[in-house]
């Protein structure tokens, strides 16, 4: 082999820019496992706190079912109008895609306005964080996930400003696709609290 | 050319656009499921329709694995074939720990909680 | 909801007058410290260097210079946290025979907690994210990590919660509790100062940063290979870079959970861990070592790859049983998340339990036996070259063996009954993390400064050091291995029964050798860099190294590959030497790289402001920084403009410049 083949076997001579954002997928990925982790330990926290009233109420004397529901409801339907925003988007259609999220970041609003009705609620009949464990498992859980989602919707509001200057650039379509994982990781970790923290809560 | 994808092995590269495609047929079957799925548990709960609460609370259970795994299917467009399989390994493996740790510390509170937290003594007085 | 406190003003929150202390050690060490944190400013100034190091240094995005400033953070806080240590030394050799010692509990208790959280958190940490930051990408034929501003925030967030840490000396105090702030002790009955609130928000600050680095280097590794760089021939410090970043990203979340609930516990009264309305303390206990027992293995699992690299390229050959080495890894990473327990087989969860985390912690040593097993075999007929990272690596093998059987004696739980918080622990574990991870660091400075510098460190002041530190260690510890079989407890500050007394007196002497070993090692660093010339090396590969690190200059250019390398073989580098393969030396082309920003240093700033309103409870302020965190977040998010392009001619001038000095440097080996 020549000194040059082997130049050429050992380097990559033609070698083009390796555009940014190739690890982003991953990268946020890898994050939410992270995210979920932390969800994780929640669950895990509220698991083994979640029968200790301290003589306090419990959840059947807590939760209203018929508003988790509709609470749950307003998170599934933010989901699909996201989902329809992602197809806008790899459609080329820039107004739907800017169109859909609104709808999602309504509903993710009410989710919250609800959530915080709620909570309010039990703070004014006296079953706040620091009533028993069992509260402050519970408020600590819920509140980490509508925190996630108050983040969420200032994250979505970011992005449609950033749509509006910029369009469907490789960029925003980057973003727009890890708030798509964020959002529907957020609606996985709901399924766990409306299953383990209202569902056994009241079956308990 | 797998020339300039940069460190790979597995064969896909040019990822630099949305790592999936979605299409709205997956979006509306993962919608009608959730609702479906959703729907059911709180049904039961709600109604009393199982009587037994540990067999009602192993169905409510199995409705949500099952609801977390259209979701990932459908709205996160988990599959072995983004990223090189890395995704789909992520979170095996994030599963994987998530098993442990919630098992792990039921069982050790547990038994921690029997041993050393007496919090019913017996009528007669444990001192 | 806010805590009443007997002087909490809105303005200042629980900050007052009364916040700086008052006894003498104290104030001469902030005295000291304000002389010459002032003498530094005024020196920084008088050169100008402080636009210099703001542009080249504290905004760059560059893996190196990142990796670089990570270990100058470590050694920083290391001189802190040995400082801490011998203050510990002293006052346990002088407390017996009624005499109280130099140190009254209330700062015994702060300098043993300071201790333990400086040395694991921005000691090791930064010691092997920084060297995981220089080396992983150079390794990999990469020219950066994936998230080149993330990893510029990831460092400056480590730095916020040093700079937390060190303010705690001389603002208010620091915990009092042990380096794992168990509550009751640390909830805010027991502790109703700040010093908890310091523990509290500089862990939080520097996980953040933990976190994202572990993000971004899984990133790197995975995507950011040269061509050909299958995962199986991936040099084997990128493997254990590679298990301990994942290690991280999946318990560092634990951590920052438990300390949050911690936090609630104390600020709203919320009831976790506290005793009564039903919270545990014991899941305290239990949750923080699910994060607790990987992080040893987090600090541990790199520094076997730099022990590994060392070994292959000291002996001038592969190393032995790759693939054993590299399967060893990955079954250390998980059995290390079903091992937590072993941390407190005391407290009482029974029989089967404890059975099951004795019995998976004696597993454990099996794959970290195959390791040493790999290492010697690679030294077996191999041409040993007994340079200083050679050394440090002899040293750790029989010392971190010792350190590892101790730990399997107290893997078995009666053997634990007895020797738990006792000082035998006490010396297990300093015997496994001195012995590893801190001359693992030491071999890898001495292994990779030519690389990072161009010049080689001074072998004598190196060998002084060597000879300080290993019998240093053996006596200071030693004599706590005897007296923790005697039962004499950890964490005690005066002594009733006299006849430890001697005990204690060698333990202090070893500290005092090692911090011979210490300075020494500095005196080493300063002599090298005043001879740089003299010590210079100009081939880039001075070790006859393996991996493609060496395949650049030294330093190596910002760009690191004027083209990328394409990968055959495992130790890529050596079998490009043995092809006889040349640099290219013209084509050169354009080459994208991301530019520097001020977000990171701005934005972990602002978190360290926040941590430290929240740690004073200043609530207007921790709200403000809050907010403008968020929002200069989102505004650097605007700014779509983050790379650019080195020209072809720069790229080609660079080069032509190391063709004329390695050409100069064959010339003058042929002469």
């Amino acid at each position: 082999m020549s000194t040059a083949e082997l130049t050429g076997r050992y380097y990559d001579l033609h070698e083009h820019d390796h555009p940014e954002g190739a690890s982003t997928a991953l990268g946020f990925w890898l994050y939410l496992m992270s995210d979920c982790l932390i969800f994780a330990m929640l669950f895990a926290t509220f698991a083994v706190l979640g029968g200790n009233y301290a003589a306090g109420p419990g959840p059947k004397d807590l939760f209203d079912l018929p508003l988790v529901a509709v609470n749950t409801s307003m998170l599934l339907f933010s989901s699909i109008t996201y989902g329809f925003a992602m197809i806008a988007m790899q459609n080329g259609k820039l107004r739907q895609t800017q169109a859909w999220p609104i709808v999602t970041g309504l509903f993710g609003l009410a989710f919250l306005g609800i959530e915080l009705t709620e909570f309010r609620h039990l703070i004014e009949e006296g079953a706040g964080p620091q009533r028993s464990a069992f509260l402050s498992a519970f408020f600590t859980l819920v509140g980490t996930h509508g925190c996630h989602v108050t983040f969420g919707i200032i994250w979505l509001t970011t992005l449609l400003v950033q749509l509006g200057k910029h369009g469907l650039t490789a960029a925003n379509q980057r973003r727009l696709m890890c708030l798509s994982l964020f959002w529907h990781f957020l609606d996985v970790v709901w399924i766990g609290v409306f299953t383990f923290v209202y569902l056994m809560g009241v079956l308990r | 050319m797998a020339d300039h994808s940069h460190a790979d092995d597995h064969g896909h590269g040019h990822d630099h656009g949305p790592a999936f495609h979605a299409s709205f047929r997956d979006y509306a079957t993962g919608f009608i499921l959730s609702v479906i799925l959703t729907a059911i548990p709180f049904w039961l709960v709600m109604s009393g329709a199982i009587a037994d609460k540990q067999i009602a609370a192993i169905v409510i259970t199995a409705f949500a694995a099952v609801q977390i795994v259209v979701h990932m299917i459908y709205f996160l467009h988990m599959s072995g074939k983004i990223e090189g399989g890395w995704n789909l390994m992520a979170m095996l493996f994030t599963l994987l720990l998530v098993a442990i740790v919630l098992s792990g510390t039921l069982w050790v509170m547990f038994h921690l909680n029997a041993n050393m937290m007496p919090t019913m003594p017996k009528a007669d007085g444990m001192g | 909801m806010i805590p009443t406190h007997s002087h909490w003003t809105p303005l200042l929150g629980r900050l007052g007058l009364d916040a700086i202390p008052t006894e003498p050690i104290v104030l001469v060490t902030f005295a000291g410290v304000a002389t010459g944190g002032l003498a530094l400013v005024a020196a920084l100034t008088y050169f100008r260097l402080w636009s210099y190091l703001w542009k080249e240094w504290f905004t760059s995005v560059d893996h190196k210079k990142i990796g670089i400033m990570y270990m100058i953070l470590g050694l920083v806080m290391f001189l802190r946290g040995f400082a801490d240590a011998l203050m510990i030394r002293g006052q346990q050799a002088m407390a017996f025979n009624g005499n109280d010692g130099y140190l009254n509990s209330h700062h015994f208790d702060q300098v043993f907690t300071a201790h333990g959280v400086i040395m694991i958190f921005f000691v090791a940490m930064p010691f092997v994210t920084g060297l995981m930051n220089y080396i992983v990408p150079l390794q990999i034929g990469a020219r950066d990590v994936s998230f080149p501003f993330l990893n510029n925030f990831s460092f400056w967030m480590t730095a916020g919660g040093a700079v937390l840490v060190m303010l705690s000396l001389f603002l208010g105090e620091f915990a009092r509790t042990g380096w794992l702030a168990y509550p009751p002790l640390s909830g805010i009955a027991y502790s109703p100062d700040v010093g908890v609130d310091y523990y509290i928000w500089s862990l939080q600050i520097a996980g953040i940063g933990t976190t994202l680095s572990g993000v971004n280097l899984i990133a790197t590794i995975v995507k950011m290979r040269a061509p050909g760089m299958a995962m199986m021939k991936m040099p084997v410090f990128t493997w254990t870079a590679l298990v301990t970043n994942i290690l991280i990203v999946a318990v560092f979340p634990v951590l920052t959970v438990v300390l949050a609930l911690l936090g609630l516990d104390r600020v709203f009264h919320t009831n976790f861990f506290t005793n009564d309305f039903g919270g545990s303390p014991m899941l305290y206990v239990n949750l923080i070592w699910i994060w607790g027992h990987p992080e040893v293995y987090i600090l541990v699992l790199p520094v076997f790859g730099v022990f590994s690299e060392i070994t292959a390229t000291f002996c001038s050959k592969r190393l032995f049983g790759y693939s054993s080495m590299v399967y060893a890894t990955c079954v250390i990473g998980i059995l290390s998340y079903v091992v937590w327990l072993h941390h407190f087989f005391t407290m009482g969860s029974g029989a089967s339990v404890n059975s099951f985390f004795g019995i998976t912690t004696m597993v454990i040593s099996i794959p970290t036996g195959a390791k040493l097993f790999n290492w010697l075999f690679t030294m077996y007929r191999g041409r040993i070259r007994f340079d200083l990272p050679m050394m440090w690596t002899v040293a750790f093998m029989l010392t971190f063996t010792i350190g590892g059987m101790t730990g399997v004696m107290l893997a078995v739980p009666p053997a634990d009954f007895v020797l738990h918080n006792s000082v035998f622990l006490i010396a297990h574990f300093h015997n496994v993390i001195i012995g590893g991870v801190v001359w693992g660091v030491f071999a890898a400075i001495n292994y990779w400064w030519p690389k990072a510098f161009g010049f080689k460190l001074n072998q004598f002041w190196g060998k002084v050091s060597f000879w300080c530190w290993v019998p240093g260690f053996w006596l200071a510890f030693t004599p706590l291995y005897a007296l923790g079989l005697m039962g004499v407890t950890r964490r005690t500050r005066v002594f009733d029964d006299p006849t430890l007394q001697p005990w204690y007196i060698a333990a202090g002497l070893g500290s005092l050798l090692i911090a011979a070993g210490i300075g020494a090692m500095l005196l080493q660093f300063g002599i090298s860099i005043w001879k740089r010339e003299e010590y210079k090396d100009e081939s880039g590969d001075p070790w006859g190294g393996r991996t493609l690190e060496w395949a650049t200059s030294s330093p190596p250019p910002e760009y690191n590959f004027a083209f990328t390398p394409k990968i055959h073989e495992i130790d890529a580098w050596a079998d490009m030497k043995a092809a006889g393969v040349q640099r290219p030396t013209d084509g050169f082309r354009a080459i994208l790289m991301p530019r520097n920003t001020w977000a990171g240093i701005v934005l972990a700033g602002m978190a360290t402001v926040c941590g430290f309103a929240l740690i004073w409870q200043v609530w207007w302020l921790a709200v403000l920084m809050l907010v403008t965190v968020v929002g200069t977040a989102i505004f650097h998010t605007f700014n779509y403009d983050r790379s650019f392009h080195i020209p072809a001619e720069h790229i080609a001038e660079v080069e032509a410049a190391r063709t004329a000095q390695l050409a100069a440097l064959n010339k003058g080996a042929a002469a």
